[in-house]
């Protein structure tokens, strides 16, 4: 079963952009991340895809459901975890989260003391006193205490110190094996990279790739780091030209053999040829398309 | 019933503040009326006599001497006031504020419907005018029986039924303008409260304009009218609760169909 299936799907806030025709397909049980620049369209599908806004033409369906027609069932399979969690004011921490299974009719008492206990929450505080990071982790607790079938996860990472983001996901990492589906929008591509099966890039609204990461990440460009006086500016295919003192780094995408000739002309002390990380992929993803445009 | 608990709870402190404020002036505006009784005389045939200004709030009508004209006068303006502006306030951010506070993510990305959560938190709205009304109405009864003078029950539930009627209808109409709002509602609740208030003042002042009393809801509450007649306006309440109706029905409508933020 497809835990998301999104068909030609649109959406205009007046005359600003959110998506154009996104056709996206994401399969159950799968670790799935969805990368983009800020502004490029990742909130507004998820907000469509929890019914929080309305699709000007297309079709959506999560967990098999239409979210037009069946929105409250899904939902209930649902856990969201949105960039910024803002809860009602004067409320403790012990009550929104009671809240939040309360509106889910179910009693999740046991799930969220563990997940307190694993992010060491404090239940007593109120949540106007909790720091950005604090809150983020009442959220976590709201959006996974019902044990969800799929976690939307928008930025979720924002405000957790190192060790929390660690143990959030390991937290999701246990999920996706127990079957969960994870949906993980996120500009910090080494979050897609450690975690996710797929992942699809999106750019000003639109999808512009959809892959494997290890498919993402497999790409004729090489990182070329150089020590030795070195000019190659005028080397077609180089971008990305880093340089500090003698040294040099640069993203090669040309012919291997006309880099070769041209290291050749000059001593060279030291040298470099990698695979680049998922970032620079997507730099290059994105550096190709402007260029297109 | 959640979303009605959660309403009643977030409310509790306006809904107490409001509802002691107006029972408490209530209460003492009873009790010192004994004491203002032997002077007030002189000082009714003066309020009866202002022209206009006597036409505007009714004291041309009634007695102000008698406790009566003296309560559908000043109690009346106090809970018709109080109580409207409690019911813009409750109205006009039951659905506002949701998105003035950025809880709508929160809350509609449960497994809520949106039309389940209009009519919870317009029963919650309910439940806070009922209780406000029912605490009031029952101060306002124990602070005569604690002059010791004799009960008019049946007038005294008249002139506050209307203005429980008063306030449904301004809470249903702000709650309708509620479904449209992202951001500062209460201002425009009172300015709506204000505006009514005001228009039931100009209805009384002539002829011309009494057609605004099949308008605003404060034409219904007029005391002065209420004691004479011994029976609410049936037709004014009929054209108020339609306004209601259609504001209730406007909120589900607009935000049934809304882009939440």
């Amino acid at each position: 079963m497809k835990a998301i299936e999104t068909c030609g799907l649109t959406k205009f806030y007046g005359k600003s952009r959110g998506i154009v025709d996104l056709d996206l397909s994401v399969d159950e049980g799968e670790f799935f991340g969805f990368i983009g620049p800020n502004g490029a369209g990742k909130s507004t599908t998820i907000r469509i895809l929890l019914g929080l806004v309305r699709a000007d033409s297309g079709s959506a369906s999560v967990l098999g459901k239409d979210i037009a027609g069946e929105k409250s069932a899904l939902l209930e399979q649902v856990g969201y975890l949105p960039s910024e969690t803002i809860f009602y004011p004067g409320m403790r921490v012990r009550e929104v989260i009671a809240l939040s299974a309360g509106l889910r009719k179910k009693d999740c008492r046991r799930e969220a003391k563990q997940l307190c206990d694993r992010f060491e929450l404090d239940e007593g505080k109120k949540v106007d006193e909790l720091s950005f990071g604090n809150r983020k982790k009442v959220g976590i607790v709201c959006a996974l205490q019902h044990n969800p079938r799929l976690c939307l996860l928008d930025e979720p990472t924002g405000g957790l110190d190192p060790l929390m983001q660690r143990e959030f996901f390991s937290l999701l990492r246990e999920r996706n094996r127990q079957g969960a589906t994870i949906f993980l929008s996120s500009h910090v591509l080494s979050e897609i990279q450690h975690n996710c099966d797929r992942a699809a890039m999106i750019q000003e609204g639109k999808l512009i790739a959809c892959s494997r990461v290890e498919e993402l990440a497999r790409t004729r460009a090489r990182r070329v780091h150089v020590q030795g006086n070195l000019d190659v500016s005028g080397l077609p295919g180089v971008r990305d030209i880093h340089r500090e003192e003698d040294r040099l780094s640069f993203l090669y995408s040309g012919d291997i053999n006309a880099l070769v000739r041209e290291l050749a002309k000059n001593p060279v002390r030291d040298l470099s040829i990698l695979e680049p990380d998922l970032e620079e992929i997507f730099l290059h993803y994105y550096q190709n398309r402007g260029e297109k445009a | 019933m959640i979303m009605i608990r959660h309403e009643l709870r977030q409310n509790r402190v306006s809904f107490w503040a409001w509802t002691l404020s107006i029972g408490f002036l209530i209460a003492v505006c009873i009790v010192i009326f004994p004491e203002m009784e032997g002077q007030m005389d002189g000082i009714g045939e003066i309020f009866a006599s202002l022209g206009s200004f006597s036409e505007a709030f009714g004291m041309d009508k009634i007695s102000f001497g008698t406790f009566l004209g003296f309560y559908s006068v000043e109690c009346g303006n106090i809970l018709g006031i109080g109580g409207a502006f409690f019911a813009a306030l409750c109205g006009i951010s039951a659905l506002a504020k949701e998105e003035k506070q950025h809880t709508a993510e929160f809350l509609f990305t449960h497994p809520v419907g949106r039309t389940r959560v209009i009519t919870q938190k317009l029963l919650a709205i309910l439940i806070q005018i009922l209780a406000l009304n029912l605490l009031v109405f029952a101060l306002a009864v124990g602070a005569v029986a604690l002059t010791g003078e004799p009960i008019p029950l049946r007038e005294m539930a008249l002139l506050h039924m209307a203005n429980l009627l008063l306030q449904i209808e301004v809470a249903g109409i702000c709650f309708g303008v509620s479904a449209f709002l992202r951001r500062g509602e209460l201002s425009i609740g009172m300015g709506i409260a204000i505006l009514l208030y005001f228009l039931g003042i100009v209805a009384n002042l002539s002829e011309g304009a009494a057609f605004l009393r099949g308008i605003t809801p404060f034409g219904y509450t007029e005391g002065a009218d209420i004691l004479a007649n011994g029976s609410l306006d049936g037709g004014l309440i009929l054209c108020g609760m339609a306004y209601t109706v259609v504001g209730i029905l406007t909120a589900y409508r607009k935000y049934t169909g809304k882009d939440l933020s």
